[in-house]
């Protein structure tokens, strides 16, 4: 028999179900969520384990008696010429005065890196008046000291499996047993180029073409794409035209980077004979990659301008112009920058178009122009990664950290940016 | 647009917005129509009453206004005084904003729209080719439906017309125009002393009432409104009426509104549109207590609408 049943009844009825789903689609939510955070968390801490150590790095300190006979025979002093890798070898070579074989010895130089004599010119060059007097310096150790100190060679190790022989494993042991080893902040990581020599190499190269390659980026990409998207949103007639121009917009943004590569080395390089490896090409082609983001960005800024003002400037009777530039413009203003912000990022992360346009070159000094051979932070990592050494796996990892860095920095500018523009309206 | 400005009324009828494309004429049609069929409003054909007044200001002939292939506006013919209010009224989606905003050409920023006839403001056509629609607005200024102040402080907002037209020589000149219009607009007293606070802090009526002091900043002519009070609550509709009153001392004030007794509080004269076609023009009293057309009095007896 049916009982007709009430409304409050049927509804009552369903509550149990749609409180069921209610709260399965919030820990759905949640768990997206956790598993989100927890890769991310790994990545970090991955990330932070394997390069913190890189921002450290071992010296070892050497008497070194800047012997004036060696460094300027003949009283002129030649810093081009000058021998200053002997006077390293010779003051190593006086912490172990009974190493005397060929091969053994040359085993013991090896535990100083060349960065050494480089030091040590340095040190003259900035004070000749040391010439003839001993000091104590502390100069960098190769980098196989260095993995040896942080633990990454394992002495339990077949030797012929090791880069430092037990030998040389006992000569770091001694050297430390004196108080001569130490661990210190790597300067070079932030100050030098590029180099085949871990221990000598930096980032500084890198950050610099990078810095210079975004500076041509935003200063082409955000007026040319703002421009265009006020243009094609406020002016541009409605036509068979302009929507292709939109569509084609739009795919560009999902067109893979390292198209836009081949489109710089044909177009920049081939055809207007710019420089190869150079920021000015790297930035031309970012900005090509860029410039759909900021576009697609802009008009969606500009669409969520409330038509209201665009009425109430009209109605004052503003022209067309004077609608966009005092109000449309400003109120848009930070989504623009928004926009602006993930296309940088993306911009600043992408190594496969610069590639294409020699980007990828090993380069050790330090850009100094936007015409200069430069390379760039994701495309150094790149290189680094590919190295066989023991110890770029750490540089790889502060690379990345490096170039994190930059971009919290570059978000954080916009952030700044975005909310003073906010509260000036 | 239209459609957003109907939206939102003080005595909501059971209708369609305005129609501004096939599908929601289609609507308009079928709902209106099927009581009232065309033959009946357009057998009748001219606008019953007094399209013409003495001294006319803007006389309008024969406009129609399309948008795309649907046809808002038939032969609309109607002239306006100086320092008179009239009162658009009528059903939604009757076309009475689309007229409001031909006489200020603010039309001319929807693209499928078009209008044709004659719309003359002191003996100029302002839809001649030479015409500016930038000077227009000047002579012309409009009030919407919801307050739209400027993100900005309430002096950069009623300032904005007068720097933009180059109305005030320096800054004293420009102050004394600020305190002028808000003082016209009853809100001097209430903001004196927030003049640097940005417009949108204060509350709608006086968010309106800034926008009438924006519009009056200007000088213009006619005031076309659309709708003002729609938004705001009956103390401050109050005002705003007061308000016009005592500007059409000044200016002649066109207002589309929804509420009848709007329209005989402040009108002289009240048009009563339907579906596109002006029904009846006259003094407000003879609309209110003997319309002539059968539409009109449907209307105003709520049979419609």
């Amino acid at each position: 028999m049916a009982i007709e049943k009430t409304t409050r009844e049927k509804v009552e009825a369903g509550l149990a179900r749609r409180h069921r789903k209610e709260a399965l689609f919030r820990v759905v939510g949640m768990l997206a969520t956790v598993v989100g955070v927890l890769f991310l968390g790994i990545f970090f801490a991955t990330l932070v384990a394997k390069g913190s150590t890189a921002f450290k790095q071992t010296f070892v300190q050497l008497d070194i008696t800047l012997e004036a006979d060696v460094l300027a025979p003949g009283g002129t002093l030649d810093l081009g010429y000058a021998d200053f890798d002997g006077l390293v070898r010779s003051a190593l070579g006086k912490q172990f005065p009974e190493v005397t074989a060929r091969a053994d010895r040359r085993q013991l130089y090896r535990l100083v890196s060349v960065g050494a004599s480089y030091a040590l010119r340095d040190l003259i060059e900035k004070n000749p008046a040391l010439l003839g007097t001993t000091q104590s310096l502390w100069v960098p150790a190769s980098s196989d000291v260095d993995m040896l100190i942080k633990g990454n060679i394992d002495s339990n190790v077949d030797e012929s499996l090791r880069t430092l022989s037990d030998q040389q494993i006992g000569w770091v042991t001694r050297l430390a047993a004196r108080g001569r080893v130490e661990s210190r902040f790597n300067k070079a990581l932030f100050t030098n180029g590029d180099s085949r020599d871990p221990e000598l190499a930096g980032v500084k190269g890198a950050v610099v073409g990078s810095f210079y390659m975004l500076l041509v980026t935003i200063t082409l990409s955000f007026p040319i794409g703002v421009a265009a998207a006020i243009y094609l949103e406020e002016f541009a007639p409605r036509s068979r035209l302009s929507d292709l121009i939109e569509v084609n917009i739009n795919n560009l943004a999902a067109v893979p980077s390292i198209v836009f590569g081949l489109l710089g080395l044909a177009v920049f390089i081939d055809w207007m004979a710019l420089p190869r490896s150079a920021p000015l090409v790297g930035g031309l082609v970012l900005t090509l990659l860029t410039l759909p983001v900021i576009i697609i960005a802009s008009r969606a800024a500009i669409q969520a301008v409330p038509p209201s003002i665009r009425e109430a400037a009209l109605g004052i009777g503003a022209s067309n112009t004077q609608v966009v530039v005092h109000h449309v413009l400003p109120l848009a203003m930070p989504g623009m920058l928004t926009g602006a912000i993930i296309g940088m990022s993306r911009a600043l992360g992408e190594s496969a178009p610069l590639l294409m346009i020699g980007m990828v070159a090993f380069i050790v000094d330090v850009p100094g122009s936007l015409t200069d051979p430069a390379t760039a932070l994701p495309v150094q990592i790149y290189l680094w990664a590919d190295s066989p050494e023991r110890a770029f796996a750490e540089r790889t990892s502060a690379a990345i950290i490096v170039l994190l860095g930059f971009l919290l920095l570059m978000n954080f500018a916009a952030v700044v940016l975005r909310k003073r523009m906010e509260r000036k309206w | 647009m239209t459609t957003m400005t109907e939206s939102i009324t003080d005595n909501p009828p059971p209708q369609a917005p305005v129609p501004n494309d096939g599908r929601q004429r289609d609507r308009a049609e079928g709902i209106v129509l099927s009581e009232y069929p065309r033959q009946e409003t357009e057998l009748g054909g001219k606008t019953i009453g007094k399209i013409s007044c003495e001294n006319p200001f803007m006389v309008v002939e024969d406009v129609n206004v399309y948008y795309g292939d649907n046809h808002a506006i038939r032969n609309v013919s109607l002239e306006i005084a100086k320092k008179e209010v009239i009162a658009l009224i009528g059903p939604s989606g009757c076309g009475k904003s689309t007229f409001l905003r031909c006489l200020n050409r603010m039309n001319d920023s929807i693209e499928s729209a078009r209008v044709t006839g004659k719309i003359m403001l002191d003996g100029q056509d302002i839809y001649a080719k030479e015409q500016d629609p930038v000077a227009l607005r000047a002579r012309v200024g409009m009030v919407f439906q919801k307050p739209n102040p400027f993100p900005k402080s309430v002096y950069d907002n009623v300032a904005y017309g007068p720097r933009i037209h180059g109305l005030a020589g320096d800054r004293a000149e420009l102050d004394a125009i600020v305190h002028s219009s808000l003082e016209r607009a009853g809100l001097l007293k209430e903001v004196k002393d927030r003049l640097d606070e940005p417009g949108t802090s204060l509350s709608g009526g006086q968010q309106q009432r800034l926008c009438i002091a924006r519009t009056i900043a200007v000088n213009p002519e006619i005031i076309l409104m659309d709708e003002p009070c729609s938004a705001l609550d009956p103390i401050a509709t109050a005002r705003i009426e007061d308000l016009m009153d005592e500007l059409c001392e000044d200016y002649a004030i066109v207002i589309v509104t929804h509420s009848m007794q709007q329209a005989a509080r402040v009108s002289r004269r009240v048009a009563y549109f339907h579906l596109g076609l002006l029904v009846e023009v006259d003094e407000t009293n003879k609309i209110f207590t003997n319309p002539q057309h059968k539409l009109t009095e449907d209307y105003i007896t709520g049979r419609i609408g």
